[in-house]
């Protein structure tokens, strides 16, 4: 950020300090990176070499990744965990476009205290709503089931959800969906034709955002399911057992669990900028 | 082809009234276009007939039927936006074939109507464009086109030249009036420019503070303006207003007295001025003329030759003057002046802004746009 606030000329003018502020920003932002780089290189390591000192320097073996795979199948989590991603955002979208078409297009005066309500939503600690949540789970039977899990990251991603597509459709010129009107369409043929394919940059970042945190949640996923709904984060978490922790086995199940979205990431980066900067550079 | 009747009209957004009671009639195809200052109410006028915005009181009659219920596109209306609100992901026929697209028109007949409004508008060669490889100019017809496809009864403009640059506002001036003579369809037209109030209106509706203050023919009101905002609003370079007092009354009119003292008599109905009183007196600046006998007196503050006029901004005992004069008056900045005008040209107005009654009407004043069009000749 501090680089590209610096004006054109002093590219020019000021050599040096703008060979620092690089090295700053690379500095930065291997330190942000280190944890992963780590993470990676450990998978590659044996259970010896993971917990001696640290070092850069060993010679790489797939030894944890076969083991990995030998103990339990990754593809029926990563499956799980597609599914919960992918049900969960598609969900929260359904619920959220006509909520935050409402609010950006025919808001009331109580529209911007929902919406911060809403947020708030966001503060209470996920634990404090534990018990309830799982009883009332095992009681009609979503305990360790896809849906139940759906049911939770819904609800959990919703608030940013609604609050990120609220931005983008106040953003959107109310003429163009007064035209429609116009035209003689519907409020749904306006969302369908209109409101959608114009803000769909914004919907894709939104979705996007969604699918990400889902896949990363790990407190719900690790107390609702056991074995037939569990995503790769309890993948992830049962190589940290009672017989012992292993590092570079732990090392290389995460590095399988995120190198889905790591990659989907990586493919929507230029998506995801824009989306995220929507409004504030326009 | 359809008429629209206002009875009553009231908007509020909360406790704001912004629509206070608007009765209007609009006869069928006829050029309506309401002027008035930002802010007052004309935009939302406009709105409340196409059915954007909700009526808190009153009644829209489209043909005599009650529309205050009825959806945006089910009055027989179409509308073009100041933005020109083009659907940007569309090319300009599905721009303009979007109504019937969703009217579930089959595509044979969707393609003969566009390629028809097409024509009119000349766009036939950018119609696979999309909205944004396209000039203002064009955008504006690919809106205005967007309408025609409708065939509404009554087109609604919503400032639609005002973010062209002059050149082009002049000749999509012109457009317009052509269009209103080709399509035969009632047009309403919100603005805040009195100069395409005046060149393309049948009917201007004059707004301030969400009352109309004044409807008429252009001619109407400039000659007859019924107070002192609409001489004031009407007219450019605006009106000069005096203050004058009265000096007396009889059949010829009202005698006053100008500042500086001079005497002239307005020939206006006396009927509610009294002796002694002070009123305003209203006098365009195309009718002060330069006399070096003339009653009223200054120093010329600021000179602009336009070429074939001088505009002369005088200071007076009374205030700043606006002269407009020949293009070669031989004045220069801080040369003293004298100027005087034909008392027939001016106009009364009492202490709330109400104007005198002339005694005679104008011969232009009943003249429209159609009697322009008809016999130019026949004008007196």
């Amino acid at each position: 950020m501090s680089m590209s606030r610096q004006p054109m000329a002093s590219r020019h003018a000021l050599p040096v300090k703008q060979l620092l502020l690089t090295l700053l920003a690379w500095s930065v932002a291997f330190v942000i990176f280190f944890p992963i780089l780590w993470m990676v290189l450990t998978g590659f390591k044996t259970e010896t070499a993971a917990i001696a000192d640290p070092s850069f320097i060993f010679s790489p073996t797939l030894e944890s990744y076969q083991a990995v795979q030998a103990r339990s199948g990754y593809a029926r989590f990563a499956i799980n965990s597609v599914a919960v991603a992918f049900g969960s955002t598609l969900l929260a979208l359904l619920i959220a476009i006509p909520s935050a078409y409402a609010m950006a297009f025919l808001p009331t005066k109580r529209t911007k205290g929902t919406l911060l309500w809403m947020l708030s939503t966001k503060m209470l600690p996920p634990v404090g709503v534990l018990v309830p949540i799982y009883l009332i789970f095992r009681d009609v039977g979503l305990l360790d089931t896809r849906t139940g899990l759906i049911l939770v990251y819904t609800l959990m991603n919703l608030p940013i959800v609604v609050w990120m597509l609220y931005t983008f459709f106040k953003d959107m010129p109310k003429d163009i969906l007064e035209a429609g009107r116009m035209d003689g369409a519907s409020t749904f043929q306006e969302v369908w034709y209109l409101l959608l394919p114009l803000t769909l940059p914004g919907i894709a970042s939104t979705g996007l955002l969604s699918v990400i945190l889902s896949w990363n949640e790990a407190f719900w996923s690790l107390n609702l399911t056991s074995s037939k709904a569990a995503p790769l984060t309890a993948y992830i978490a049962s190589f940290s057992s009672p017989e012992g922790l292993f590092w570079a086995k732990l090392s290389a199940a995460s590095t399988m669990a995120i190198a889905p979205i790591l990659i989907l990431g990586w493919m929507t980066q230029k998506q995801m900028v824009r989306g995220l900067t929507f409004g504030a550079v326009k | 082809m359809a008429t629209l009747q206002l009875h009553d009209l009231v908007k509020r957004f909360g406790d704001t009234e912004v629509i206070k009671g608007v009765d209007l009639d609009v006869e069928d195809r006829e050029f309506v276009v309401f002027v008035g200052p930002s802010g007052c109410g004309k935009s939302t006028l406009m709105r409340m007939i196409a059915g954007l915005e909700s009526a808190s009181e009153g009644d829209i009659l489209i043909d005599g039927q009650r529309m205050n219920d009825v959806g945006p596109a089910d009055r027989g209306l179409a509308m073009v936006f100041q933005s020109y609100a083009l659907y940007p992901h569309m090319s300009v026929a599905d721009n303009m074939g979007f109504s019937m697209r969703l009217a579930g028109v089959p595509k044979a007949e969707r393609r003969a109507k566009v390629l028809e409004a097409a024509r009119i508008l000349q766009l036939e060669p950018l119609l696979e464009r999309k909205p944004k490889a396209l000039s203002g100019g064009q955008r504006q017809r690919v809106a205005i086109g967007r309408a025609i496809v409708r065939n509404p009864g009554i087109f609604l403009f919503d400032e639609p030249l005002s973010n062209l640059d002059a050149a082009l506002r002049v000749q999509m001036r012109i457009e317009l009036a052509r269009l209103h003579e080709e399509l035969d369809a009632t047009m309403i037209y919100v603005t805040h420019d009195q100069i395409e109030a005046m060149t393309m209106a049948d009917k201007i509706v004059v707004l301030h503070d969400g009352v109309v203050e004044q409807v008429g023919s252009p001619m109407a009101l400039y000659h007859h303006p019924r107070n002192r905002f609409v001489a004031g609003f009407i007219g450019s370079p605006t009106m000069n207003f005096f203050a004058v007092e009265v000096a007396g009354l009889d059949a010829e009119g009202v005698r006053v007295t100008l500042p500086g003292g001079g005497q002239c008599v307005v020939p206006v109905d006396g009927s509610r001025v009294q002796q002694a009183a002070t009123l305003e007196l209203g006098i365009r600046p195309e009718h002060l003329r330069l006399d070096d006998a003339g009653p009223l007196g200054g120093t010329i503050q600021v000179l602009e030759r336009l070429g074939g006029q001088t505009s002369l901004y005088i200071e007076t005992d009374g205030g700043l003057v606006t002269l407009m004069a020949d293009g070669d008056v031989a004045y220069r900045v801080h040369d003293p002046v004298r100027f005087g005008f034909d008392a027939s040209r001016a106009h009364l107005f009492d202490a709330e802004g109400l104007a005198c009654e002339s005694l005679k009407a104008h011969p232009l004043a009943s003249l429209t746009r159609q009697d322009n069009r008809v016999s130019p000749q026949a004008a007196p």
